[in-house]
């Protein structure tokens, strides 16, 4: 069954067409994967599915569980049960770890933050007490963003280019992560240009020029997008006859 | 009722002050309810008419171990407090104080705090003061310092309003730091409904090496006020200074941040920064997306801001 589906969606901006009659279904509980190139309109989606402002102002529609959201706020969305992963997460100073990863928690006990910290591939002992600050470096607030995700626990989780800023060694502990949001039955869509992201899916979108040019298995996404995509010239979307 | 256990309970001292090593004086209005002198540490109150006059002492060589508490409390609804305090800290003592200056029932008071210190050389003084108000912003707060660091001394102050509303604060501190000496000057207010706040810190690095933080962090919603003048001034070679105020503003808030570097020596170096703005959008959204409203993640954000 669809947990989230959009119909036709669009966006403008400045006249141009950045979300161009997008129709994505994903499954309940999947793992899905929206690759693409640069500019392709991938973080567009999430942002737009997710509500964010400036990109609020939309044709089409966007149904979470069988019912439209486009007129709802972030934090309305948020409590339904979806999430974002920001490509470059916030900084915020003074404010702890701790409040951040349990900010919208239930369960804040050092239990639950100690556990989340770990599966995200950080020391407790060593974060629990720091800033979500410019102490930290992108990949380690990335990894904190993740544990405030795996402590939500969201039935719908948009990861925006998970692996950017992520050190080759705590590349496993993102798509560990990964699977543990899967486990829990999370639906996780992974914003990504990249093969070995690409890899953790099981069924993938493939977008270019604003538009979904293709989706289907991973397998036969990442032929495509090896041959067709890289590089892209966002000029032309691309021929859907030379490549599968 | 002279309020000591009303005083006790909002600063939360009970605990602290039953340790016979935890040097402590507690004021109310003009009464000094309580007070325990600790080795090294010397306290000459005198009441007056409207408030306390006050000597403080840090003999030579003395380290103290645990804060030394100041509670200085106006239990009454209306009320005019004036504290002067010359506090000396000296060679090679160090000391943290805690003030705990607390207004719980305040609609018409006035606390007016004015303070010397010195810090003679080699010595550490840290001094923090947290403010706990009523809720009517009926408080009108002037705490006043004039710092003296000797040689190689360190100072730091923090200002902070922990609770309730602001009413009115003007802070106006200002050090004189002779070389190798080191001063942080915080602080951190938020305020609300109709409140003003007017921070003026400045730092006179006149020594060699000497080095000077001024910081401010301050939040103003509704329709409240904020000021801040941060000026550092460098005379001497290679004294190091940097300002860094940051003010966020939301509904009807106007803040205005007045930062002034002046060097009057080539091997000086001061820097500044200052920031004056709404809520991050990011930071506002990422926390929206985690289900919070967007009032409960503005409150969250400058509630990291101000810790």
């Amino acid at each position: 069954m669809g947990i989230l589906e959009t119909r036709n969606l669009g966006i403008e901006f400045n006249g141009k067409k950045i979300l161009d009659d997008v129709n994505i279904d994903l499954w309940e509980g999947h793992v899905h994967a929206i690759v693409g190139p640069n500019g392709a309109g991938k973080s567009t989606l999430a942002y737009t599915i997710m509500g964010l402002g400036g990109y609020r102002n939309i044709s089409g529609d966007i149904l979470f569980q069988g019912e439209s959201i486009k007129d709802l706020r972030i934090d309305e969305r948020a409590r339904r049960g979806m999430t974002l992963g920001w490509q470059e997460p916030a900084r915020y100073e003074g404010l702890s770890i701790e409040k951040f990863v349990t900010a919208a928690v239930e369960d804040k006990s050092h239990k639950k933050i100690r556990e989340v910290l770990g599966k995200a591939g950080l020391n407790p002992n060593l974060y629990l007490k720091r800033a979500v600050d410019r102490t930290l470096s992108g990949g380690e607030r990335k990894k904190i963003e993740l544990a405030s995700i795996l402590a939500l626990k969201p039935k719908l989780v948009m990861l925006d280019e998970p692996d950017s800023g992520i050190d080759v060694a705590s590349l496993r502990n993102i798509f560990d992560a990964i699977k543990l949001l899967k486990e829990n039955g999370s639906t996780v869509v992974l914003i990504t240009h990249s093969l070995e992201v690409l890899n953790q899916a099981e069924h993938a979108f493939l977008m270019c020029c604003g538009k979904i040019v293709e989706q289907g298995k991973i397998e036969k996404i990442r032929k495509y997008f090896e041959k067709k995509c890289i590089p892209c010239t966002h000029e032309n979307i691309p021929d859907l006859n030379g490549g599968a | 009722m002279d309020g000591v256990e009303e005083l006790y309970r909002l600063s939360k001292l009970d605990k602290a002050l039953e340790d016979p090593n935890v040097g402590h004086i507690v004021i109310n209005l003009n009464k000094i309810l309580d007070k325990r002198l600790i080795p090294g540490l010397e306290i000459d109150a005198r009441e007056l008419e409207d408030g306390i006059d006050a000597r403080i002492t840090v003999r030579e060589g003395t380290v103290i171990e645990k804060p030394v508490h100041l509670c200085f409390g106006v239990t009454h609804e209306k009320a005019v407090q004036r504290i002067k305090t010359e506090v000396e800290i000296q060679e090679n003592a160090e000391v943290l104080f805690l003030a705990h200056c607390i207004f719980p029932n305040a609609v018409d008071v006035t606390h007016i705090m004015d303070a010397r210190i010195t810090v003679g050389e080699n010595a550490k003084y840290t001094y923090l003061e947290k403010h706990i108000h009523g809720e009517y912003g009926g408080t009108k707060v002037y705490p006043k310092a004039r710092v003296e660091l000797g040689k190689n001394s360190r100072f730091k102050t923090e200002f902070e309003l922990l609770s309730g509303r602001v009413g009115l604060i003007e802070i106006d501190y200002e050090t004189v730091c002779r070389e190798e000496s080191v001063m942080e000057m915080t602080s951190k207010v938020s305020g609300r409904g109709n409140d003003i706040i007017r921070i003026s810190e400045v730092g006179h690095l006149v020594g060699e090496h000497a080095r000077g933080v001024l910081t401010s962090r301050v939040a103003v919603r509704e329709n409240a006020k904020a000021e801040v003048h941060n000026k550092l001034n460098a005379t001497a070679a290679y004294a190091r200074g940097h300002v860094d105020c940051k003010e966020i503003i939301q509904d009807n808030g106007i803040a205005t941040a007045i930062p002034i570097v002046q060097v009057s020596h080539p091997k000086a170096h001061i820097t500044h920064e200052a920031s004056i703005g709404s809520v991050d959008t990011k930071q506002l959204e990422t926390l929206m997306a985690r289900g919070l409203t967007e009032d409960e993640a503005v409150e969250l954000i400058i509630e990291g801001l101000l810790s």
